[in-house]
């Protein structure tokens, strides 16, 4: 197996008197799908925000491409190459997907005060890029706000992509989609990973983890409870250290077994 | 990667006709808008309201609001208002009068001067708005009264208690930058059309019209700029998605303070524009000048598509709004009707524009 692109070594952050992170270890390596899972309030959101560079870590190592790293700013994280897919997407309903794609790094022709936007090339990349990802779009001036849930989230990764990530963070993506919409997230996770990009897929939904996942995290309680290859582990387990064992093995009795 | 194959259309997605595509697009209302309101008049007013020099006289006005709903609606579409824009004319009327008259600056002086203190006061209520967070309407209502202020207190002041500077005119007269900023431009051109017989002149073969009024020449040069800047330009797909979600925008690497800082200079210095444009044109200067603009700035912004939340709109919307807008106030005395209907119009034609540009923009957005 290859060098993990980022690698994360016993990541600590407190907030205070809190401690939201207590020595989380985490790597992603360059072509695979690596899910990390915990019910909310395990950490999720502090962690990615850590590996995103919102956050700076309290303790811990960061390895970015065999380097020690830190980020200063989610811009440091972006031009590194880690790109970030959170819950809001970061589209404007209002504006075409085209615009939405190159919302802040616009391609331009001409010079001086000729300088302007290339709506054509940007226009061309777009409907390429969507199709790469397996959306046909109506055209490349089609409102965003048109588009289904499972649709945008595919706009906002074929952005990442297209502006060169190594690494990609989704958080939680297919967490508020309808059955067939989570389908098409889930392909295009496949493609993106088949392009050699790491792919971090965050979720508290076993079932949607399995079906993508290569190697499996479990965050508990600000802790990593260790990482599993496909195929070591099944959902039912996965599920068990998600949620902390006991309690919940009897609630899904009581339930039938159906959660 | 496996070879390209081009884009499938989507069996699901019927193909769109022409007027579908008409539908979606903001200023469709304020072309729609002018259509109704020329048959009206076709129908009601005077035949001399369509002849060129009818049409002139209507232009005017228009041109003249229409410079201030161009910058509104462009501010519109960032996400903010701007309601010190008619207190800006007079401020700005007031500052431009004190320089030519009371100090003797030449104009090529005193514009850029005036240009750069309106633009400074519009950075300052961009930045005030940035700072605090505050609402941008109760902000700038803060500076519709302080320039409103400013400008009555600063003409008292500078005259020795008048609030009408006059010798404008006389100030500027003979000035080489005067032509650029009042009278009539392309005075040839219409000479020439009166001798080959395509526009009305007088016995003695002077045309009717002595030349197109230079703030229509402006109107027309803005407007065509403002649509370039927004369609065409990294900064226009900026001032969208500023207006769209400023936080999204953000987050892509728009540099929103900044999008939203040279808006708000840019409403300022229309303003000052259009004051100068008109104090030269009047030969004097009072505290009343630019009085209600920027609620018809905003209006004629609206009719032309602008949403009130942001993130939508044209300039050439707000071109066209400010064109309606001429219309019914100038041709209202063309007819047997009472001048002051004009009122009544406006709210009627405000409503009914906010009532379409919700239904349209349910349909771009797709929301059902």
């Amino acid at each position: 197996m290859s060098a993990p692109i980022i690698h994360m070594e016993n990541i600590k952050k407190h907030y205070g008197n809190v401690i939201a992170l207590n020595g989380v270890t985490f790597d992603v390596r360059a072509g695979e799908c690596h899910c990390l899972l915990g019910d909310n309030g395990a950490g999720k959101s502090t962690f990615i925000k850590t590996m995103s560079g919102v956050h700076k870590p309290t303790e811990g190592s960061i390895n970015f491409e065999g380097k020690p790293l830190s980020f200063n700013s989610p811009r440091d994280a972006m031009e590194a190459g880690i790109a970030t897919v959170f819950q809001d997407l970061a589209m404007i309903p209002l504006m075409s997907v085209t615009r939405n794609f190159f919302m802040g790094r616009e391609p331009t022709k001409g010079r001086g005060i000729f300088k302007r936007f290339d709506i054509d090339t940007a226009n061309e990349i777009t409907m390429t890029e969507m199709h790469k990802m397996g959306i046909n779009l109506r055209g490349p001036d089609q409102a965003v706000g048109t588009l289904s849930g499972g649709e945008r989230q595919t706009v906002a990764i074929a952005r990442a992509v297209y502006f060169g990530a190594k690494v990609l963070i989704l958080d939680e993506p297919t967490s508020a989609l309808g059955v067939r919409q989570t389908a098409n997230v889930l392909a295009t996770i496949n493609r993106v990973r088949a392009l050699g990009i790491g792919v971090v897929f965050i979720s508290h939904n076993v079932r949607h983890a399995m079906a993508v996942g290569d190697r499996f995290t479990v965050l508990n309680r600000g802790q990593t409870l260790g990482t599993a290859t496909r195929g070591e582990i099944n959902a039912a387990q996965l599920q068990d250290m998600m949620a902390g064992g006991q309690e919940m093995a009897e609630l899904e009795g009581s339930l039938g077994g159906t959660i | 990667m496996s070879t390209q194959t081009l884009p499938r259309a989507d069996e699901r997605v019927k193909s769109e006709s022409f007027v579908a595509k008409l539908m979606k697009r903001p200023e469709l209302g304020a072309i729609g808008g002018v259509v109704l309101v020329t048959i009206f008049f076709m129908i009601t007013a005077d035949s001399t309201m369509f002849t060129l020099s009818g049409v002139m006289n209507f232009m005017t006005p228009a041109a003249q609001l229409g410079i201030l709903g161009i910058a509104a609606a462009m501010l519109m579409i960032g996400g903010e208002f701007d309601l010190s824009i008619g207190s800006m004319v007079a401020f700005a009327g007031m500052v431009f009068g004190v320089f030519v008259v009371n100090v003797g600056m030449p104009l090529v002086i005193a514009i850029p001067l005036t240009l750069a203190i309106a633009a400074a006061l519009g950075a300052t209520n961009g930045m005030v708005v940035l700072r605090t967070g505050l609402p941008s309407f109760i902000v700038t209502l803060a500076g519709l009264f302080i320039l409103r202020g400013a400008a009555l207190v600063g003409l008292k002041l500078f005259t020795g208690g008048s609030t009408q500077l006059r010798g404008i005119r006389e100030a500027v007269e003979g000035d080489f930058l005067a032509p650029i900023f009042s009278g009539d431009a392309f005075g040839f051109l219409m000479r020439w059309l009166a001798e080959a017989g395509i526009v009305d002149s007088f016995k003695s073969g002077v045309p009717k019209v002595p030349g197109i009024p230079v703030e229509i020449i402006w109107f027309i040069a803005f407007a065509a700029i403002a649509t370039y800047v927004l369609l065409r330009t990294p900064a226009g797909n900026w001032i969208f998605a500023t207006g769209g979600d400023a936080f999204a925008a953000q987050n892509s690497g728009v540099p929103v303070r900044r999008v939203k800082i040279s808006l708000f200079m840019l409403t300022a210095v229309a303003a000052a524009l259009v004051a100068i444009i008109t104090v030269i044109d009047a030969g004097s200067t009072d505290a009343r000048r630019g009085f209600m603009k920027e609620f018809e700035a905003i209006i004629a912004a609206v009719i032309g598509g602008c949403l009130l939340t942001g993130g939508y709109g044209s300039a050439i919307g707000a071109f066209f709004g400010a064109i309606i807008f001429g219309m019914v106030t100038i041709g209202l005395t063309y007819t047997k009707f009472d001048q002051d209907w004009f009122q009544v119009f406006l709210g009627a034609m405000l409503l009914l524009a906010v009532i379409f540009n919700n239904v349209i923009r349910r349909r771009v957005t797709g929301e059902r």
